[in-house]
Order: structure tokens, then sequence, then C-alpha cells
């Protein structure tokens, strides 16, 4: 089940400044069933890295491992270079994460859930929070309570973090599910747009991304 | 890229203002409780005896217990909500220490569930005829015992906040945890009225503040590590 991908993933972090984040040897069980094991890769500024495989093969719990939301497994992870247990703090700063469960409160608005997922991270202005959400398609639901948004639109809430965000490294579960086609290209482009800028992207979905230079890492 | 972080305290407040405002658009969650508290304390007077010489006897007791009852009646909203959105997840990889998110947390769940059963008690307290002197004293103890509550609650709740189902668990981790400020909050009214010193008493019950304030928050970011992964 050994499973590596991308050249830069042989060198070792130290030598090339432009590896974020590189999982090494790393093993993982549920229920007495393996996961995965002896998994190396690492994502680089500039990259897209897909994680796909089948249902159950683990995309969610290895994208929650390299956040540090699941500690239960084995193995070793380095944010630039530096072992994460002692780089915790500069990786939280560094890291935009959205979940299965994309955070969103059903009883606050759009801009309210906003103003605080934003504000975990770094100070924003009303107007930067308007003005993303009028960038994902929600002018206009600014101040609707989000339990009487679609699915679709409470994901383009989470997604408008985004498009304010400053962090390098975007770790993204199933992202695409809900959106419809012009959510779809909106999202590409984002992480195109990302990856240009010198960010990276990790990011799981069965849906077949039309991303220039996309790396992909297949499960199971 | 980490000149534009926000300090600590501008992510302390921002999420104080979120479970504010939370609270204030579920208002059922904040209503509730409380009716509670005031449904069993106004019980008593009919289940036991209408006589004040009785009532004054167990005035301090009711009190006590309704206000922790109703403490863990409003303890679930804490963390459930958020688990189930996805919002804690968001917390825990905030680049903020999560000791003083949970803080955060913890004070805007008191302030919507603490602070009124304390401002309503000196009128249930009248209700159940308490000795005239001693409303300060109730009111105080109060003041300082119910914040307790919700901080240790909050262990509780960030434990059990992953199981499916929690039935009576969360009642048989926060309770045992309670009792001393139980204790020390009856004994402080009843003693006070037999001629015991005010002071001995608060300083017991800030100290119980202050030792919670400081590592229950720290138990219950531990938990929710936990209850996450």
């Amino acid at each position: 089940m050994d499973q590596t991908t991308s050249a830069t993933s042989k060198q070792s972090p130290a030598q090339n400044q432009a590896v974020l984040l590189q999982a090494s040897e790393l093993f993982c069980e549920r229920d007495d069933r393996v996961l995965f094991s002896g998994l190396n890769f690492s994502v680089s500024r500039g990259q897209v890295l897909q994680i796909k495989g089948g249902n159950g093969t683990g995309k969610t719990t290895l994208l929650r491992m390299l956040c540090g939301l699941n500690q239960d497994f084995e193995g070793t992870l380095y944010w630039q270079g530096q072992d994460m247990a002692e780089q915790e703090e500069a990786f939280h700063s560094a890291l935009l994460y959205i979940g299965h469960r994309v955070g969103v409160n059903k009883v606050l608005t759009p801009l309210e859930n906003l103003r605080w997922t934003c504000r975990l991270q770094r100070e924003v202005s009303d107007e930067q929070l308007m003005s993303a959400l009028a960038g994902v398609g929600l002018r206009g639901f600014e101040d609707s309570q989000c339990h009487a948004l679609s699915a679709g639109q409470q994901q383009r809430v989470a997604l408008a973090r985004l498009l304010l965000s400053q962090a390098t490294l975007w770790v993204l579960d199933e992202p695409f599910t809900t959106l419809d086609v012009d959510g779809v290209a909106l999202l590409e482009n984002l992480l195109q747009q990302h990856a240009a800028r010198g960010g990276a992207v990790l990011v799981t979905t069965h849906h077949n991304l039309q991303i220039p230079g996309l790396e992909v890492l297949t499960l199971g | 890229m980490a000149n534009a972080h926000t300090s600590t305290f501008s992510a302390f407040k921002a999420t104080l203002k979120r479970d504010l405002l939370i609270a204030y658009k579920r208002k059922n969650d904040v209503v509730n409780p409380f009716m509670f508290f005031l449904i069993v304390a106004s019980l008593f007077p009919i289940g036991v005896s209408p006589e004040p010489e009785r009532l004054s006897l167990i005035a301090a007791g009711v009190l006590w217990i309704s206000a922790l009852l109703a403490a863990l009646l409003a303890m679930d909203n804490l963390y459930r909500a958020d688990y189930e959105d996805g919002s804690l997840e968001q917390l825990l990889l905030s680049p903020h220490p999560l000791f003083f998110m949970v803080l955060a947390k913890n004070i805007a769940h008191w302030l919507v569930s603490g602070l009124p059963v304390v401002l309503v008690s000196p009128l249930i307290a009248y209700m159940l005829s308490l000795p005239d002197g001693s409303y300060h004293v109730l009111f105080l103890s109060l003041l300082l015992g119910t914040p307790v509550f919700s901080l240790l609650g909050s262990i509780g709740v960030a434990l059990t906040v992953g199981l499916g189902s929690r039935g009576l668990i969360l009642a048989m981790i926060t309770l045992p945890m309670s009792v001393p400020v139980l204790i020390a909050g009856t004994l402080a009214v009843q003693q006070t009225q037999n001629g015991a010193s005010l002071l001995g008493f608060l300083a017991i019950m800030g100290a119980m503040l202050l030792f919670a304030l400081t590592l229950a928050p720290l138990a219950s970011a531990a938990a929710l590590r936990i209850s996450v992964n």
C-alpha cells in the first residue's frame, strides 16, 4: 500500500523552502481496518493536490489528521520542515479548513457567521465581509437566517472565507458537493488563483477538477 | 502572512459576542432554564409546607438546588450546536489558545443562564420566607457559585458532546463536582444566620471560582479535542 506522490517528496524538507506540509509514513486504522499505511506525500506552494478514493477509504480522516483534529495515527507531519507538534500555532495561522460540516450556524445570518469565523483568524471590516458574500453570489442574503438558505447557499457562506483568507494552505473536504455549475466554476477559479499566488490546496472531491497542474493522490 | 492576525483578545470578544447573539436569537434556550428554576423553587411551598417557619429553614437549600438543576438543564446548549454544524472544529483550529475561546463561551453561557437566576433569586427567597438578614448573603454566594456551575458543567458537556445518546451521563459527571459549591453556598446562608462571619464563606467561594476559572477551561479544551477526534 505504499503511496508516494509529487516529485518533491524525496527531498528532505529543509532543502526545499517551497514544501509546506510533508507527511511521512502515515499509518491509520479504524475499527481494526487499516485505512492507509506507509503513506508519504508533500504539498508545496503553488500546488493543488486532489485526494481521491472510494467511500470509506479515509479521505476525510486523512484531512482531519493533517489539520490536527484527529490525533489517532502513527507517522510524522512536518510544517515547513519542522515537526508539526512544535509548530501548531504557526500552522493554524496559515491554515484554512472547511470540513464536511461547514461551520455555519443556522440561526445566525451569513454576515454574522462569516464575521465570527474570519475574526478567529484576523480582523476584517464589514465592507470586506459584504463584498466577500457578494463575491460568492449571496448578495441580498446577508441578513437572512441561514436555516432559510439552501444547502448550496450555506456552502457558499463557508466558501466566502476563501475570498478573505490570508492562509497559505487551504484544506477543503468535499467543497463541491452542493454547489451548482456556476459555483463549481467559481471555486475552481479560486483554487487556481490561490495556487498561482503561491498558496497550496488540499482538496477531496469526486468531481473532475479542471485545474492545470493538478496532482492527484489516490487512497485505497 | 502573520501580520494581520487578530489578538487573542479580539478573537475572545468575537466568540463572546457570537454566543450572546445566538442566545438572543434562540430565546427558548435562555428562557427554559430560567422558567425551570422558578417552577422548581415555587413547588416547595406547595409540596412541603406554606408555613414561613418551616420554609425559612429550607429556603437557602431549595434555591441552591434549583439553581444547580437549572444550570444543568441549560448546559447541553453549550457545545452541541457547534459540534453538529462544524463550528467547533473552526474554534479548535483557530491560532489562539483554546483556553480563552472556551472561557468566552463559558462566560457567555453564564451571562444568559446563570445571571438571570442570580438576579431573580431574592424574589424567590422572599416567597420562601428567607430570614431578613440573609438576602445579601444568598445573592453574593449565588453570584460567586453559579459561574462555577457553568465552568464545571462545561467539562461534562465537552466530554459527552460527541456521544449519540447521553442520557444521565452529563448529570453524573457534573453533579458530584458541583457538590462542594452547593455545600459552601447553603452553609454560607445558614451559618451567617447564626452569627458566623460572611467574609470567610465568600473567601472560600471566591477561591472555588478562581480555581474553576483557571483550571476548568483547560479541562474543557482537552475534552473538546478528544470529542472531535
